[in-house]
Protein backbone atom coordinates (compact mmCIF):
# COMPACT_ATOMS: atom_id res chain seq x y z
CA UNK A 1 0.00 0.00 0.00
CA UNK A 2 1.53 3.77 -0.69
CA UNK A 3 1.43 6.24 1.30
CA UNK A 4 -0.77 9.37 1.60
CA UNK A 5 2.52 11.09 0.71
CA UNK A 6 3.25 8.85 -2.32
CA UNK A 7 -0.18 8.46 -3.52
CA UNK A 8 -0.24 12.24 -3.80
CA UNK A 9 2.84 12.44 -5.67
CA UNK A 10 1.44 9.52 -7.96
CA UNK A 11 -1.18 11.56 -8.76
CA UNK A 12 0.80 14.76 -9.16
CA UNK A 13 3.45 13.44 -11.29
CA UNK A 14 0.06 11.18 -13.47
CA UNK A 15 -1.18 15.00 -13.80
CA UNK A 16 1.41 16.61 -15.34
CA UNK A 17 1.54 13.65 -17.77
CA UNK A 18 -1.57 13.82 -19.20
CA UNK A 19 -1.32 17.63 -19.44
CA UNK A 20 2.27 16.93 -20.93
CA UNK A 21 0.17 13.88 -23.23
CA UNK A 22 -2.69 16.67 -24.09
CA UNK A 23 0.04 19.45 -25.48
CA UNK A 24 1.44 16.46 -27.58
CA UNK A 25 -1.62 15.50 -28.99
CA UNK A 26 -2.76 19.00 -30.36
CA UNK A 27 0.78 19.46 -31.73
CA UNK A 28 -0.31 16.33 -33.82
CA UNK A 29 -4.15 17.41 -34.23
CA UNK A 30 -2.74 20.77 -35.26
CA UNK A 31 -0.82 19.05 -38.49
CA UNK A 32 -3.41 16.49 -39.46
CA UNK A 33 -7.38 17.15 -40.74
CA UNK A 34 -9.99 17.45 -40.05
CA UNK A 35 -10.57 20.75 -38.20
CA UNK A 36 -13.36 22.73 -37.05
CA UNK A 37 -13.11 25.95 -38.38
CA UNK A 38 -16.65 26.92 -37.55
CA UNK A 39 -15.71 25.93 -34.06
CA UNK A 40 -12.46 28.13 -33.57
CA UNK A 41 -14.28 31.08 -35.29
CA UNK A 42 -16.89 30.81 -32.72
CA UNK A 43 -14.23 30.37 -30.05
CA UNK A 44 -12.03 33.40 -31.42
CA UNK A 45 -15.56 35.71 -30.72
CA UNK A 46 -16.37 34.54 -27.71
CA UNK A 47 -13.08 34.43 -25.84
CA UNK A 48 -11.60 37.65 -28.11
CA UNK A 49 -15.12 40.03 -28.74
CA UNK A 50 -15.77 38.55 -25.44
CA UNK A 51 -13.36 40.19 -22.93
CA UNK A 52 -12.61 43.33 -25.27
CA UNK A 53 -14.52 45.16 -22.20
CA UNK A 54 -12.83 43.76 -19.69
CA UNK A 55 -9.15 44.21 -21.07
CA UNK A 56 -10.10 47.63 -21.95
CA UNK A 57 -11.12 48.81 -18.73
CA UNK A 58 -8.68 47.01 -16.70
CA UNK A 59 -5.69 48.55 -19.23
CA UNK A 60 -7.49 51.94 -18.61
CA UNK A 61 -7.22 51.65 -15.19
CA UNK A 62 -3.47 50.49 -14.72
CA UNK A 63 -2.40 53.05 -17.08
CA UNK A 64 -4.29 55.83 -15.00
CA UNK A 65 -2.78 54.56 -11.58
CA UNK A 66 0.76 54.26 -13.37
CA UNK A 67 0.91 57.56 -14.44
CA UNK A 68 -0.26 58.58 -10.80
CA UNK A 69 2.26 56.64 -8.83
CA UNK A 70 5.17 57.16 -11.01
CA UNK A 71 4.41 60.75 -11.68
CA UNK A 72 5.37 60.95 -7.76
CA UNK A 73 8.48 58.89 -7.28
CA UNK A 74 9.56 60.47 -10.67
CA UNK A 75 9.50 64.04 -9.17
CA UNK A 76 11.61 63.20 -6.88
CA UNK A 77 14.75 63.17 -9.22
CA UNK A 78 13.38 66.25 -11.09
CA UNK A 79 11.69 63.53 -14.18
CA UNK A 80 8.33 63.83 -14.20
CA UNK A 81 8.43 64.29 -17.79
CA UNK A 82 9.40 61.11 -18.76
CA UNK A 83 5.99 59.61 -17.57
CA UNK A 84 5.04 58.70 -20.49
CA UNK A 85 8.26 56.65 -21.00
CA UNK A 86 7.50 54.67 -17.75
CA UNK A 87 4.25 53.79 -18.29
CA UNK A 88 4.77 52.90 -22.24
CA UNK A 89 7.69 50.84 -21.04
CA UNK A 90 6.01 48.95 -18.25
CA UNK A 91 2.85 48.37 -19.76
CA UNK A 92 4.32 46.75 -23.18
CA UNK A 93 6.81 44.48 -21.40
CA UNK A 94 5.25 43.41 -18.32
CA UNK A 95 2.11 44.82 -17.11
CA UNK A 96 0.45 44.75 -20.23
CA UNK A 97 0.93 40.31 -21.34
CA UNK A 98 0.72 39.25 -17.33
CA UNK A 99 -2.86 41.54 -16.50
CA UNK A 100 -4.57 40.48 -19.30
CA UNK A 101 -3.39 37.22 -19.37
CA UNK A 102 -4.27 37.15 -15.64
CA UNK A 103 -7.79 38.26 -16.37
CA UNK A 104 -7.80 35.85 -19.35
CA UNK A 105 -7.46 33.23 -17.13
CA UNK A 106 -10.40 34.09 -14.44
CA UNK A 107 -12.84 34.98 -17.49
CA UNK A 108 -11.53 32.60 -20.32
CA UNK A 109 -9.89 29.84 -18.30
CA UNK A 110 -12.72 29.20 -15.71
CA UNK A 111 -15.18 29.10 -18.01
CA UNK A 112 -13.61 26.59 -20.47
CA UNK A 113 -12.81 24.57 -17.44
CA UNK A 114 -16.68 24.84 -16.46
CA UNK A 115 -18.14 23.59 -20.10
CA UNK A 116 -15.96 20.89 -20.68
CA UNK A 117 -16.32 20.07 -16.98
CA UNK A 118 -19.63 20.14 -17.04
CA UNK A 119 -19.70 18.27 -20.60
CA UNK A 120 -17.41 15.59 -19.04
CA UNK A 121 -19.56 15.10 -15.90
CA UNK A 122 -22.98 14.57 -17.85
CA UNK A 123 -21.48 11.86 -20.52
CA UNK A 124 -21.14 14.78 -23.25
CA UNK A 125 -17.57 14.01 -23.95
CA UNK A 126 -17.98 10.08 -24.10
CA UNK A 127 -21.26 10.86 -26.19
CA UNK A 128 -18.53 12.91 -28.53
CA UNK A 129 -16.43 10.13 -28.79
CA UNK A 130 -19.29 7.22 -29.45
CA UNK A 131 -20.51 9.43 -32.30
CA UNK A 132 -16.85 8.84 -33.57
CA UNK A 133 -16.08 12.57 -33.03
CA UNK A 134 -12.10 13.81 -31.38
CA UNK A 135 -12.97 15.79 -28.53
CA UNK A 136 -9.67 16.84 -29.01
CA UNK A 137 -10.33 18.16 -32.17
CA UNK A 138 -13.66 19.31 -31.86
CA UNK A 139 -13.49 20.77 -28.03
CA UNK A 140 -9.82 21.60 -27.18
CA UNK A 141 -8.08 22.21 -30.50
CA UNK A 142 -10.04 25.96 -31.23
CA UNK A 143 -10.47 26.62 -27.78
CA UNK A 144 -6.31 26.79 -27.20
CA UNK A 145 -5.90 27.96 -30.83
CA UNK A 146 -8.35 30.85 -29.77
CA UNK A 147 -6.96 31.65 -26.92
CA UNK A 148 -3.43 31.13 -28.12
CA UNK A 149 -4.41 34.13 -31.15
CA UNK A 150 -6.88 36.12 -28.77
CA UNK A 151 -4.29 36.99 -25.51
CA UNK A 152 -1.50 38.72 -28.23
CA UNK A 153 -4.62 41.12 -29.89
CA UNK A 154 -6.14 41.95 -26.35
CA UNK A 155 -2.63 42.63 -24.86
CA UNK A 156 -1.97 45.16 -27.58
CA UNK A 157 -5.91 46.59 -26.53
CA UNK A 158 -4.62 46.65 -23.07
CA UNK A 159 -1.76 48.65 -23.84
CA UNK A 160 -2.77 51.02 -25.83
CA UNK A 161 -6.01 51.95 -23.46
CA UNK A 162 -2.99 52.09 -20.63
CA UNK A 163 -0.71 54.62 -22.48
CA UNK A 164 -3.95 56.59 -23.68
CA UNK A 165 -5.37 56.84 -19.68
CA UNK A 166 -1.51 57.73 -18.64
CA UNK A 167 -1.42 60.75 -20.69
CA UNK A 168 -5.15 61.93 -19.19
CA UNK A 169 -3.72 61.75 -15.78
CA UNK A 170 -0.35 63.12 -16.66
CA UNK A 171 -2.57 66.41 -18.60
CA UNK A 172 -4.89 66.51 -15.96
CA UNK A 173 -3.20 65.89 -12.90
CA UNK A 174 0.48 66.25 -13.30
CA UNK A 175 0.72 69.06 -15.62
CA UNK A 176 2.96 67.11 -18.08
CA UNK A 177 2.48 68.57 -21.59
CA UNK A 178 0.91 66.47 -24.11
CA UNK A 179 3.49 66.60 -26.67
CA UNK A 180 5.68 66.00 -24.15
CA UNK A 181 3.95 63.04 -22.84
CA UNK A 182 3.96 61.22 -26.29
CA UNK A 183 7.62 61.62 -26.97
CA UNK A 184 8.56 60.09 -24.01
CA UNK A 185 6.21 57.15 -25.00
CA UNK A 186 8.40 56.83 -28.22
CA UNK A 187 11.48 57.60 -26.48
CA UNK A 188 11.28 55.14 -24.01
CA UNK A 189 9.96 52.02 -26.63
CA UNK A 190 12.93 49.69 -28.08
CA UNK A 191 11.24 47.20 -31.06
CA UNK A 192 12.43 44.26 -28.50
CA UNK A 193 9.75 45.71 -26.33
CA UNK A 194 6.95 45.37 -28.65
CA UNK A 195 8.53 42.09 -29.92
CA UNK A 196 8.66 40.93 -26.05
CA UNK A 197 4.78 42.55 -25.19
CA UNK A 198 3.66 40.74 -28.57
CA UNK A 199 5.58 36.84 -27.78
CA UNK A 200 5.00 37.14 -23.92
CA UNK A 201 0.74 36.52 -24.35
CA UNK A 202 1.08 33.63 -27.07
CA UNK A 203 2.53 31.94 -24.99
CA UNK A 204 1.03 32.46 -21.75
CA UNK A 205 -2.65 32.15 -23.72
CA UNK A 206 -1.78 28.84 -25.04
CA UNK A 207 -1.16 28.22 -21.04
CA UNK A 208 -4.44 29.85 -20.20
CA UNK A 209 -6.41 27.36 -22.88
CA UNK A 210 -4.63 24.09 -22.45
CA UNK A 211 -4.75 24.39 -18.76
CA UNK A 212 -8.85 25.30 -18.79
CA UNK A 213 -8.91 22.41 -21.23
CA UNK A 214 -6.94 19.96 -19.43
CA UNK A 215 -8.59 20.72 -15.97
CA UNK A 216 -12.13 20.84 -17.50
CA UNK A 217 -11.83 17.42 -19.46
CA UNK A 218 -10.52 15.25 -16.30
CA UNK A 219 -13.88 17.26 -14.32
CA UNK A 220 -14.82 14.01 -12.23
CA UNK A 221 -17.72 14.39 -9.33
CA UNK A 222 -20.76 15.79 -10.78
CA UNK A 223 -21.72 19.37 -10.28
CA UNK A 224 -19.63 19.77 -7.14
CA UNK A 225 -16.70 18.81 -9.59
CA UNK A 226 -17.60 20.67 -11.97
CA UNK A 227 -16.85 23.82 -9.68
CA UNK A 228 -13.97 22.19 -8.37
CA UNK A 229 -12.45 22.22 -11.46
CA UNK A 230 -13.72 25.98 -12.31
CA UNK A 231 -11.59 26.93 -9.42
CA UNK A 232 -8.45 24.71 -9.91
CA UNK A 233 -8.10 25.81 -13.86
CA UNK A 234 -8.27 29.75 -12.45
CA UNK A 235 -5.52 29.15 -9.55
CA UNK A 236 -3.23 26.62 -11.34
CA UNK A 237 -3.12 28.78 -14.57
CA UNK A 238 -2.83 32.39 -12.92
CA UNK A 239 -0.17 30.84 -10.84
CA UNK A 240 1.34 29.24 -14.63
CA UNK A 241 0.67 32.79 -15.78
CA UNK A 242 3.02 34.38 -13.42
CA UNK A 243 5.93 31.79 -13.00
CA UNK A 244 6.06 31.16 -16.83
CA UNK A 245 6.69 35.10 -17.13
CA UNK A 246 9.43 34.87 -14.96
CA UNK A 247 10.96 32.48 -16.97
CA UNK A 248 10.16 33.90 -20.62
CA UNK A 249 10.98 37.53 -19.29
CA UNK A 250 15.30 36.87 -19.29
CA UNK A 251 15.19 34.47 -22.09
CA UNK A 252 13.42 37.04 -24.38
CA UNK A 253 15.94 39.83 -22.71
CA UNK A 254 18.66 37.65 -24.38
CA UNK A 255 17.37 36.92 -27.70
CA UNK A 256 15.74 39.72 -28.57
CA UNK A 257 18.06 43.12 -27.04
CA UNK B 1 -29.97 3.57 -46.90
CA UNK B 2 -27.02 2.79 -44.39
CA UNK B 3 -24.62 4.89 -43.46
CA UNK B 4 -22.24 2.49 -42.12
CA UNK B 5 -19.10 1.22 -43.38
CA UNK B 6 -19.36 -0.96 -46.77
CA UNK B 7 -17.97 -4.66 -46.28
CA UNK B 8 -17.26 -7.38 -49.02
CA UNK B 9 -20.24 -9.94 -49.33
CA UNK B 10 -17.85 -12.65 -48.00
CA UNK B 11 -17.41 -11.02 -45.01
CA UNK B 12 -20.98 -9.99 -44.92
CA UNK B 13 -21.79 -13.30 -45.17
CA UNK B 14 -19.47 -14.70 -42.70
CA UNK B 15 -21.10 -12.04 -40.68
CA UNK B 16 -24.26 -13.39 -40.90
CA UNK B 17 -27.70 -14.23 -39.08
CA UNK B 18 -26.80 -16.41 -36.14
CA UNK B 19 -23.06 -15.37 -36.12
CA UNK B 20 -22.03 -13.41 -33.25
CA UNK B 21 -21.59 -10.07 -32.95
CA UNK B 22 -19.81 -8.54 -29.90
CA UNK B 23 -17.71 -11.12 -28.21
CA UNK B 24 -15.81 -10.23 -24.77
CA UNK B 25 -13.33 -13.32 -23.62
CA UNK B 26 -12.10 -13.54 -20.31
CA UNK B 27 -11.74 -9.30 -19.94
CA UNK B 28 -10.49 -8.00 -16.88
CA UNK B 29 -10.57 -4.53 -16.26
CA UNK B 30 -9.78 -2.57 -12.41
CA UNK B 31 -9.61 1.30 -11.75
CA UNK B 32 -6.30 1.47 -9.41
CA UNK B 33 -6.73 -1.54 -6.39
CA UNK B 34 -10.89 -1.85 -7.24
CA UNK B 35 -11.72 -4.92 -9.68
CA UNK B 36 -14.70 -3.33 -11.84
CA UNK B 37 -14.93 -7.00 -13.88
CA UNK B 38 -13.27 -9.76 -13.63
CA UNK B 39 -12.56 -12.85 -16.44
CA UNK B 40 -15.97 -11.84 -17.95
CA UNK B 41 -16.56 -13.79 -21.19
CA UNK B 42 -20.25 -13.56 -23.09
CA UNK B 43 -21.50 -13.88 -26.73
CA UNK B 44 -24.14 -11.57 -28.50
CA UNK B 45 -25.60 -12.91 -31.68
CA UNK B 46 -26.52 -10.77 -34.40
CA UNK B 47 -30.33 -9.69 -33.61
CA UNK B 48 -30.60 -10.85 -30.53
CA UNK B 49 -30.46 -9.04 -27.04
CA UNK B 50 -28.49 -9.55 -23.78
CA UNK B 51 -29.73 -7.51 -20.84
CA UNK B 52 -27.01 -6.71 -17.98
CA UNK B 53 -28.41 -6.80 -14.59
CA UNK B 54 -26.53 -6.00 -11.70
CA UNK B 55 -26.50 -3.49 -8.03
CA UNK B 56 -24.68 0.06 -8.75
CA UNK B 57 -21.03 -0.43 -9.39
CA UNK B 58 -21.23 -3.67 -10.32
CA UNK B 59 -19.60 -2.71 -13.64
CA UNK B 60 -22.59 -3.00 -15.99
CA UNK B 61 -21.84 0.39 -17.69
CA UNK B 62 -18.21 -0.03 -17.84
CA UNK B 63 -19.31 -3.11 -20.13
CA UNK B 64 -20.89 -1.05 -22.78
CA UNK B 65 -17.98 1.37 -22.50
CA UNK B 66 -15.84 -1.23 -22.91
CA UNK B 67 -17.98 -2.41 -26.26
CA UNK B 68 -17.16 1.52 -27.77
CA UNK B 69 -13.83 1.65 -26.72
CA UNK B 70 -14.32 4.04 -24.63
CA UNK B 71 -12.53 2.12 -21.67
CA UNK B 72 -9.52 -0.25 -22.35
CA UNK B 73 -9.34 -3.72 -20.59
CA UNK B 74 -6.03 -4.74 -18.72
CA UNK B 75 -6.31 -8.38 -20.28
CA UNK B 76 -8.76 -10.37 -22.51
CA UNK B 77 -10.08 -9.83 -26.11
CA UNK B 78 -13.30 -7.95 -27.23
CA UNK B 79 -14.41 -8.04 -30.67
CA UNK B 80 -17.03 -6.05 -32.36
CA UNK B 81 -18.74 -6.96 -35.63
CA UNK B 82 -15.71 -8.56 -36.75
CA UNK B 83 -12.76 -6.32 -35.47
CA UNK B 84 -11.12 -6.42 -32.49
CA UNK B 85 -11.45 -3.28 -30.45
CA UNK B 86 -9.18 -3.78 -27.32
CA UNK B 87 -5.97 -2.94 -29.18
CA UNK B 88 -6.66 -0.51 -31.51
CA UNK B 89 -6.20 3.10 -31.47
CA UNK B 90 -8.39 6.17 -30.88
CA UNK B 91 -8.51 6.57 -34.67
CA UNK B 92 -9.00 3.06 -35.68
CA UNK B 93 -12.14 2.52 -33.05
CA UNK B 94 -13.59 5.65 -34.78
CA UNK B 95 -14.74 3.30 -37.76
CA UNK B 96 -15.55 0.51 -35.91
CA UNK B 97 -18.07 3.36 -33.68
CA UNK B 98 -19.76 4.20 -37.20
CA UNK B 99 -21.91 0.51 -36.68
CA UNK B 100 -22.16 1.12 -32.70
CA UNK B 101 -24.85 3.32 -31.36
CA UNK B 102 -24.90 4.08 -27.79
CA UNK B 103 -27.57 5.11 -25.54
CA UNK B 104 -26.18 7.65 -22.24
CA UNK B 105 -27.45 7.64 -18.58
CA UNK B 106 -29.75 10.31 -18.44
CA UNK B 107 -29.33 11.11 -22.25
CA UNK B 108 -25.99 13.02 -22.61
CA UNK B 109 -27.67 15.66 -25.09
CA UNK B 110 -25.32 18.17 -26.59
CA UNK B 111 -26.57 21.49 -24.40
CA UNK B 112 -25.75 24.04 -27.01
CA UNK B 113 -27.48 22.34 -29.96
CA UNK B 114 -31.33 21.75 -30.65
CA UNK B 115 -32.88 18.22 -30.82
CA UNK B 116 -32.56 17.96 -34.18
CA UNK B 117 -28.85 19.50 -34.59
CA UNK B 118 -28.74 16.31 -32.13
CA UNK B 119 -29.98 13.62 -33.79
CA UNK B 120 -28.52 14.95 -37.17
CA UNK B 121 -25.00 15.54 -35.63
CA UNK B 122 -23.35 12.31 -36.77
CA UNK B 123 -24.94 12.67 -40.18
CA UNK B 124 -23.23 16.30 -40.30
CA UNK B 125 -19.87 15.48 -39.58
CA UNK B 126 -19.99 12.89 -41.67
CA UNK B 127 -20.36 15.17 -44.47
CA UNK B 128 -24.02 14.03 -45.77
CA UNK B 129 -25.89 17.09 -47.50
CA UNK B 130 -28.11 18.73 -45.41
CA UNK B 131 -31.15 17.73 -47.32
CA UNK B 132 -30.43 14.02 -46.55
CA UNK B 133 -29.45 14.82 -43.08
CA UNK B 134 -32.75 16.93 -42.21
CA UNK B 135 -34.68 13.83 -44.22
CA UNK B 136 -33.19 11.41 -42.11
CA UNK B 137 -33.64 13.58 -38.56
CA UNK B 138 -37.42 13.79 -38.98
CA UNK B 139 -37.77 10.59 -40.41
CA UNK B 140 -36.04 9.31 -36.73
CA UNK B 141 -37.98 11.79 -35.19
CA UNK B 142 -41.29 10.56 -36.19
CA UNK B 143 -40.24 6.98 -35.56
CA UNK B 144 -39.78 7.98 -31.95
CA UNK B 145 -42.99 10.64 -31.78
CA UNK B 146 -41.22 13.30 -31.09
CA UNK B 147 -41.45 15.10 -34.38
CA UNK B 148 -42.30 18.49 -33.46
CA UNK B 149 -40.11 19.06 -30.59
CA UNK B 150 -37.16 19.43 -33.49
CA UNK B 151 -36.71 22.85 -32.79
CA UNK B 152 -36.61 23.07 -28.57
CA UNK B 153 -33.21 22.96 -26.72
CA UNK B 154 -32.65 19.50 -24.49
CA UNK B 155 -33.13 21.36 -21.52
CA UNK B 156 -36.95 22.16 -22.66
CA UNK B 157 -37.48 18.35 -22.65
CA UNK B 158 -38.67 16.07 -20.15
CA UNK B 159 -36.72 13.26 -18.80
CA UNK B 160 -38.48 11.05 -21.22
CA UNK B 161 -38.30 12.75 -24.07
CA UNK B 162 -34.54 13.20 -23.48
CA UNK B 163 -33.95 9.43 -23.67
CA UNK B 164 -35.70 8.99 -26.68
CA UNK B 165 -33.89 11.94 -28.52
CA UNK B 166 -31.17 9.87 -27.24
CA UNK B 167 -32.39 6.98 -28.97
CA UNK B 168 -33.07 8.90 -31.94
CA UNK B 169 -29.47 10.54 -32.42
CA UNK B 170 -27.94 6.76 -31.28
CA UNK B 171 -29.94 5.57 -34.62
CA UNK B 172 -29.69 8.27 -37.18
CA UNK B 173 -26.84 7.06 -38.66
CA UNK B 174 -28.05 3.22 -38.91
CA UNK B 175 -25.37 0.85 -36.70
CA UNK B 176 -26.22 -2.41 -36.08
CA UNK B 177 -25.78 -2.37 -32.69
CA UNK B 178 -27.49 -0.13 -30.07
CA UNK B 179 -26.00 -0.03 -26.30
CA UNK B 180 -28.52 1.37 -24.04
CA UNK B 181 -27.45 2.18 -20.43
CA UNK B 182 -29.73 2.87 -18.27
CA UNK B 183 -32.04 3.96 -20.48
CA UNK B 184 -35.28 3.92 -18.22
CA UNK B 185 -34.26 4.70 -14.94
CA UNK B 186 -35.68 7.46 -13.08
CA UNK B 187 -38.47 7.39 -15.32
CA UNK B 188 -41.98 6.94 -14.22
CA UNK B 189 -43.36 3.50 -15.10
CA UNK B 190 -45.20 4.61 -18.14
CA UNK B 191 -42.79 6.78 -19.77
CA UNK B 192 -40.51 3.89 -19.28
CA UNK B 193 -42.63 1.67 -21.35
CA UNK B 194 -42.40 4.15 -23.79
CA UNK B 195 -38.95 4.15 -24.15
CA UNK B 196 -39.05 -0.02 -23.65
CA UNK B 197 -41.22 0.08 -27.00
CA UNK B 198 -38.83 1.56 -28.58
CA UNK B 199 -35.85 -0.52 -27.98
CA UNK B 200 -37.96 -3.09 -29.07
CA UNK B 201 -39.60 -1.91 -32.55
CA UNK B 202 -35.54 -1.17 -33.21
CA UNK B 203 -34.72 -4.74 -32.59
CA UNK B 204 -37.28 -6.20 -34.35
CA UNK B 205 -38.19 -3.60 -37.09
CA UNK B 206 -34.56 -2.76 -37.72
CA UNK B 207 -32.94 -5.53 -36.80
CA UNK B 208 -30.53 -4.15 -34.32
CA UNK B 209 -28.40 -5.98 -32.35
CA UNK B 210 -28.84 -4.10 -28.41
CA UNK B 211 -26.76 -4.58 -25.40
CA UNK B 212 -29.20 -3.35 -22.10
CA UNK B 213 -27.80 -2.34 -19.08
CA UNK B 214 -30.18 -1.85 -16.52
CA UNK B 215 -31.07 -2.80 -12.96
CA UNK B 216 -35.14 -1.63 -13.38
CA UNK B 217 -36.00 -5.21 -13.88
CA UNK B 218 -39.53 -4.73 -14.80
CA UNK B 219 -37.90 -2.72 -17.68
CA UNK B 220 -35.96 -5.55 -18.57
CA UNK B 221 -38.83 -8.06 -18.75
CA UNK B 222 -40.57 -6.21 -21.07
CA UNK B 223 -38.33 -5.52 -23.63
CA UNK B 224 -37.35 -9.59 -23.28
CA UNK B 225 -40.88 -10.98 -23.71
CA UNK B 226 -42.70 -8.42 -25.81
CA UNK B 227 -41.92 -8.19 -29.74
CA UNK B 228 -42.79 -5.45 -32.41
CA UNK B 229 -44.98 -6.43 -35.30
CA UNK B 230 -46.03 -4.09 -38.04
CA UNK B 231 -49.58 -4.96 -39.69
CA UNK B 232 -51.71 -2.60 -41.40
CA UNK B 233 -49.39 0.51 -41.62
CA UNK B 234 -49.42 0.45 -37.86
CA UNK B 235 -46.52 -0.89 -35.69
CA UNK B 236 -47.44 -2.82 -32.67
CA UNK B 237 -45.99 -4.03 -29.23
CA UNK B 238 -47.19 -7.61 -28.52
CA UNK B 239 -46.31 -10.28 -26.25
CA UNK B 240 -43.13 -12.28 -27.97
CA UNK B 241 -43.51 -16.33 -28.96
CA UNK B 242 -41.23 -18.23 -26.24
CA UNK B 243 -39.22 -18.69 -29.39
CA UNK B 244 -38.72 -15.28 -29.80
CA UNK B 245 -38.49 -14.24 -26.24
CA UNK B 246 -35.20 -16.70 -25.92
CA UNK B 247 -33.39 -14.15 -28.12
CA UNK B 248 -32.96 -11.96 -25.08
CA UNK B 249 -30.28 -13.54 -22.58
CA UNK B 250 -30.16 -12.23 -19.35
CA UNK B 251 -26.52 -11.87 -17.48
CA UNK B 252 -26.49 -10.74 -13.54
CA UNK B 253 -23.49 -9.15 -12.27
CA UNK B 254 -22.26 -9.34 -8.83
CA UNK B 255 -18.84 -8.05 -7.57
CA UNK B 256 -17.25 -8.11 -11.59
CA UNK B 257 -18.24 -11.76 -12.43
CA UNK B 258 -21.47 -13.38 -13.49
CA UNK B 259 -23.27 -14.55 -11.45
CA UNK B 260 -26.20 -16.10 -13.77
CA UNK B 261 -26.95 -16.31 -17.75
CA UNK B 262 -30.14 -17.56 -18.74
CA UNK B 263 -33.55 -16.76 -20.71
CA UNK B 264 -36.55 -14.51 -18.75
CA UNK B 265 -38.11 -17.72 -17.62
CA UNK B 266 -35.18 -19.62 -16.35
CA UNK B 267 -34.18 -15.95 -14.50
CA UNK B 268 -37.56 -16.07 -13.19
CA UNK B 269 -37.06 -19.80 -11.79
CA UNK B 270 -34.15 -19.62 -10.13
CA UNK B 271 -33.57 -20.02 -7.02
CA UNK B 272 -30.52 -18.00 -5.80
CA UNK B 273 -30.78 -15.94 -2.88
CA UNK B 274 -28.86 -13.05 -4.50
CA UNK B 275 -31.22 -12.98 -7.20
CA UNK B 276 -34.22 -13.19 -5.43
CA UNK B 277 -33.68 -10.86 -3.27
CA UNK B 278 -32.97 -8.71 -6.57
CA UNK B 279 -36.39 -10.11 -8.01
CA UNK B 280 -38.63 -9.32 -5.18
Amino acid sequence: MLSEAERRLKEALREVQEYVQLVGALLRVAVTGPHYRRDVILQLEAIGIGSLMVISLTGFFTGAALALQTGQTLDRFGARTLVGQLVSASMIRELGPVLTALILAGRVGSGIAAELGSMAVTDQINALRALGTDPLRKLVAPRVLATTLMAPVLTVIADTFAIVAGWIISVTSLGVGTSTYWNAVLDGLYLGDAWQGTIKPFVLGFVIGTIGCHVGLRTRGGTQGVGRATTNAVVVASVLVIAVDFFLTPLLMRVLY
Amino acid sequence: MTFATARSPQLEKALGPGSPIIVFDRVSLAFDDKVVLRDISFTLIRGHTKIFLGASGSGKSTILKLIVGLLRPDSGVIWVNGERVDDKSEAELMKVRTDLGMVFQEGALFDSLTVAENVGYKLLEDGLSEERVWGRVMEVLGFIGLAEFADRMPSELSGGQRRRVAIARAMSYKPRILLYDEATTGLDPITADTVDDEIIKLRDLEEISSVIVTHQLRDAFRIATHEAVRADNRIRVIPADPKKADEAEFIMLKDGGIHFEGNAAELRASTDEYLRSFLS
